[in-house]
């Protein structure tokens, strides 16, 4: 018994111990418990909900744009895509099939169907064809079952309410190159798009709007189970364009089927009232991608439908030059408001003849009268006398050959040559180049846009800017605000000096533009033609002279004129260049007149009617059977 | 000074037969409480890992556990000498359907472990845990200590634990076989064998433990591999260490709310309702529940020692406390792997992981534990056949 007595105290012990020991183990297990639940909670937890928390970011709504007084120039509309989500299809391949025997897609298409397969994962939805028409719908509701993993989906695409018409100044929207979506990933969401040209560009951030996010709680297997939060983010701002849709329609109607451009700007601020560039394009077809034939069509078309001749074309602004040419004599003291040249109809340099428009002989001539007349020989002489650089230096005072800082997207800047620019050029400029800069011609190439903001500035005496937008999610620009231009750095005589050369233009009987002058009683306007050769006229040209309608189109002259109105409290600036359009009294001016009347009768300066809410979106309708999808 | 005749739980218990009423008096209710307790605890998790529904785990485990239950409670009542004469034929049992499983067992998990019996899945490791401890205790129940310190005499021993090792390690099943060692090496300990054989054996094993891992097989050292870095693959193997890992912290103090674990929810982890319950008590009660869940667990094997130290005969005593260190070890081992201590070795949390085999098996061996405890003060004959 006292064996076993010393055996149990034994094995008490022994059990104790190793009790002791299991104990401490329980311990041990409850210490890492601690440290995982209650120490590392928090990280444990951002864990689990990144497992199971998937944030997927929904594309902004763009903002829509409108002209000044709220008419929609850009907006959205809602269609149907065809989206495939692999994973919700137990044989991905044969569904596909299925696709592609009821909607026939191109061998590119299946191709990109494909790569969007392998760069995306299964659960991330993969367009197969967006604007679904009614057969399209019809054929996949049908064949539902057939289709598992295919969904029908709302999308939201670009309208532009004008069309062509405002396409140049509007500009349109594309899908965000590799490049634009690295920067910014936003970018990448489906949907999203990137303005390419015109205002669509220029404000474009603010168009943008920031996105929303959808939260799902997905599986193991990314299946989702449930929408945990949803924000459709931030629509893009309201961007209200100083355009007036009037006055835009107005300039695409007169140019009707000329080529060329108009720009009219509010001559005290700077503001576009209307950018109009012909012929033009359909904006609406870059949302989806351009047809190849349409697209090879534009590229091709001599006549550039694509380019903003307003603020990309370069043009020899011809006699519209003129008024800087005088402004810059008569800073140099080369002209003064009494000084006279004898015009005989003809310069002659050496051996070279430079004509004088038609041939005339003006004989003895004021700068007043050589406006009015468009003198050539006064302005040969004139600019002899004062030199390119001053020409140049008056001419950049007055926007022509520098940039202008305007929100027009690839604004061209134009070229008024110097002496510095020509020897950079390796160009031998010798007295026949400086007598050709006198009349606009030469090396000399403006922009419509660059020509417009001249004669606002010399209307105005301010040293405006041109500008697109007007107001920027209902806030108006400090641009556009009167008054918030400096004056111009030009002598306030000689701008009136000039002003009555451009007056007596369009209100003298003996003016070139007399045809153009206003008919609203009370009211002038003050204008300048030009008629810019746009290629070295041969002798027998010249002989019978360079501007009739036996030459081919591409080398008859282009036809400019710009003015201002009214003449004694300048409001409205307008430049119209009519691309081979010979005389620009006979084929712009009228243009200029027509405007002109329009923006004195409708007075748009200064005023606007801002939308206080974005309109809805129009509903989501099925495109019908027979309608143009 | 001992009365006899009145129904009293104190009063001795000598007599070979006695009324079934009195041996049911002498169970350990609050034993029986807690396992039940940790049954409900179980059928709460397989309810959720099932996504709120008692199909298809719950249920049907709440009745495999019903059924073990009364096989537990059948077993406390016979008597513990009768189940001390049945330990060597039961080791020798366990040794044929070790080598049965070998020729005749279906592969699960990498293994070959699992055998079907009349319908039933059984792992004969299982088993042969509960079968070693029966023999050794009865091996060394009449062992004077000049005996246990005496290596011959406890060679025996040693070799009858290492012939199942062996047997198990072939199928192969390190996590069980290492178990069954540990519970081989605790009755030993606590039959009176020098401690300091128990430090040599594991210092040789520190020693020997790289060339052990040379010759592991692939998924046995990948499992090692795993553990120790976790991160380096967590799409693969290392995933279930990971998805484990952020279940449990993610559970904090209070849990995510019953049927709200996300981990459980979204099934971030394969298989959950069986090695890895413990994830979803943790994740959706959080801190609180799992030291509750730990906390029962630990009373029953504080209760199995209490067994083991009021019983008065060596068998009782050495069987007890095999039984209750094979319940700790299945815990340990369990708890361990699910919060990333060791590595992963397909080990269930006893009575609350959804499967059969364990849970048949520990109740075998509880309710051979609650014939200890019924049985605690039977006399053992000075002499007897084997």
């Amino acid at each position: 018994m006292k064996r076993q007595a010393k055996n149990r105290t034994s094995f008490s012990r022994r059990a104790f111990l190793i009790g002791a020991g299991q104990a401490a183990v329980f311990a041990a297990i409850t210490t890492r418990l601690y440290h995982l639940q209650i120490a590392e909670h928090g990280k444990y937890a951002l864990k689990a909900k990144q497992n199971s928390i998937s944030e997927r970011l929904v594309a902004p709504l763009r903002g829509i744009m409108t002209d000044r007084f709220g008419a929609v120039l850009a907006g959205n509309q809602q269609h149907w895509n065809a989206l495939f989500v692999k994973d919700m299809a137990p044989e991905p391949d044969a569904v596909l099939e299925n696709f592609y025997r009821l909607i026939p897609l191109s061998d590119a298409e299946k191709a990109r169907i494909q790569q969007d397969l392998a760069a995306h994962p299964g659960y991330i939805p993969v367009m197969l064809k967006d604007w679904l028409d009614w057969p399209d719908m019809a054929a996949i509701e049908v064949n539902t079952p057939n289709l598992p993993g295919v969904i029908v989906q709302a999308g939201s695409s670009r309208t532009y309410p004008l069309g062509a018409i405002a396409a140049h100044a509007v500009g349109y929207v594309g899908r965000p190159n590799q490049k634009e979506t690295e920067q910014d990933s936003v970018l990448a969401l489906p949907g999203m798009r990137v303005g390419r040209t015109g205002a669509e560009d220029a404000n474009d951030l603010a168009l943008r709007g920031a996105p929303g996010f959808v939260q799902t709680e997905t599986n193991v297997r990314g299946e989702v189970m449930r929408v945990v939060a949803q924000d459709n983010g931030t629509p893009g701002q309201t961007v209200a364009l100083a355009l007036d849709s009037g006055l835009q329609q107005l300039a695409v109607q007169s140019l009707s089927s000329q080529t060329g451009a108009v720009v009219m700007l509010d001559a005290t601020t700077g503001e576009i009232l209307a950018m109009a560039s012909t012929p033009s394009f359909d904006p609406t077809l870059f949302d989806r991608g351009v047809p190849n034939d349409i697209w090879n069509g534009w590229i091709n078309d001599p006549r550039h439908p694509l380019l903003n001749k307003a603020a990309a074309g370069l043009f020899a602004p011809g006699s519209t030059f003129k008024p800087s040419v005088a402004l810059a004599a008569l800073k140099c003291g080369a002209l003064t408001p009494d000084s006279t040249h004898n015009c005989p109809g003809f310069l002659k340099l050496g051996r070279h003849i430079f004509w004088c428009d038609n041939h005339d002989a003006h004989g003895t001539i004021n700068v007043v009268d050589a406006l009015k007349v468009s003198c050539d020989v006064f302005f040969y002489k004139t600019a002899l006398d004062t030199g390119i650089d001053r020409i140049a230096a008056m001419a950049s005072i007055m926007g022509q050959g520098v940039d202008l800082g305007s929100d027009v997207p690839n604004a061209s800047v134009g070229l008024v040559p110097t002496h510095a620019w020509a020897k950079q050029h390796g160009i031998d400029w010798v007295e026949g180049n400086t007598v050709v800069q006198g009349i606009g011609q030469g090396y000399t190439q403006l922009t419509p846009l660059a020509q417009a903001t001249m004669v606002a500035r010399l209307a105005s005496g301010l040293a405006v800017t041109p500008h697109l937008a007007r107001r920027v999610g209902g806030v108006l620009q400090p641009e556009s605000l009167p008054g918030g231009a400096p004056a111009l750095d030009v002598d306030d005589q000689h701008l009136a000096v000039v002003r009555q050369g451009l007056f007596a233009v369009v209100n003298d009987p003996a003016g070139t533009g007399y045809g153009a002058r206003l008919t609203i009683p009370g009211v002038q306007m003050a204008g300048k033609t030009g008629t810019a050769q746009v290629h070295d006229n041969t002798a027998a040209e010249k002989a019978r002279n360079f501007n009739d309608m036996t030459m081919a189109w591409a080398q008859r002259p282009n036809a400019w004129f710009v003015a201002y109105a009214p003449a004694d409290a300048p409001r409205y600036a307008v430049a119209v260049m009519v691309e081979h359009g010979n005389f620009g009294a006979q084929t712009a001016a009228p243009i200029a007149h027509d405007m002109m009347t329009y923006a004195l009768l409708n007075d748009p300066a200064g005023r606007d009617q801002p939308l206080a809410n974005p309109p809805p979106m129009p509903p989501l309708t099925v495109p019908q059977q027979g309608a143009s999808a | 000074m001992i009365e006899y005749g009145s129904l009293s739980l104190r009063r001795p218990f000598r007599e070979r037969s006695f009324g079934l009423a009195r041996k049911l008096m002498r169970v350990n209710w609050l034993f029986v409480l807690c396992v039940c307790l940790l049954a409900g605890v179980g059928y709460a998790a397989l309810y959720s890992a099932a996504g709120g529904s008692p199909q298809p785990y719950a249920q049907s485990q709440l009745i495999r556990f019903c059924g073990a239950l009364v096989l537990m409670l059948g077993i406390a009542m016979v008597d513990i000498r009768f189940i001390a004469k049945l330990s060597w034929p039961a080791w020798v049992f366990g040794i044929l359907l070790l080598i049965a499983v070998m020729k005749f067992g279906h592969v699960g998990l990498g293994a070959k472990r699992w055998m079907t019996v009349g319908g039933m899945e059984i792992q004969p490791s299982e088993l042969m845990k509960l079968f070693l401890a029966m023999a050794l205790a009865r091996y060394f129940q009449r062992a004077t200590p000049e005996q246990t310190g005496n290596l011959l005499f406890v060679l025996p021993a040693i070799l009858a634990a290492l012939v199942p090792m062996g047997l198990i390690l072939k199928e192969p099943n390190l996590g069980t076989a290492i178990i069954t060692g540990t519970i081989g090496a605790t009755v030993m300990l606590g039959a009176g064998v020098r401690w300091w054989w128990f430090a040599l054996v594991v210092v040789f094993i520190a020693i020997c433990a790289p060339v052990i891992y040379h010759h592991l097989h692939a998924y046995q050292k990948a499992r090692i591999d795993i553990f120790l870095n976790p991160g380096a693959d967590p799409l693969g193997a290392g995933y279930n260490i990971i998805q484990s890992k952020i279940a449990l912290g993610s559970g904090g103090f209070f849990g995510q709310g019953f049927l709200h674990g996300t981990q459980n929810q979204l099934n971030f982890l394969p298989e959950k309702q069986t090695d890895f319950v413990f994830t979803i008590i943790a994740e959706e009660f959080g801190f609180f529940g799992s030291v509750a869940v730990l906390g029962l667990l630990m009373c029953i094997v504080t209760m199995g020692y209490y067994t083991a130290l009021s019983c008065s005969h060596v068998y009782g005593r050495l069987l007890a406390l095999g039984i209750a260190t094979n319940f700790f070890l299945y815990c340990f081992v369990n708890l361990s792997m699910v919060m990333g201590l060791i590595p992963v070795g397909g080990v269930p949390l006893p009575l609350i992981s959804y499967g059969g085999s364990a849970l048949t098996a520990v109740m075998l061996g509880f309710g051979v534990l609650m014939s200890i405890h019924v049985h605690r003060d039977v006399d053992f004959p000075e002499h007897e056949e084997f």
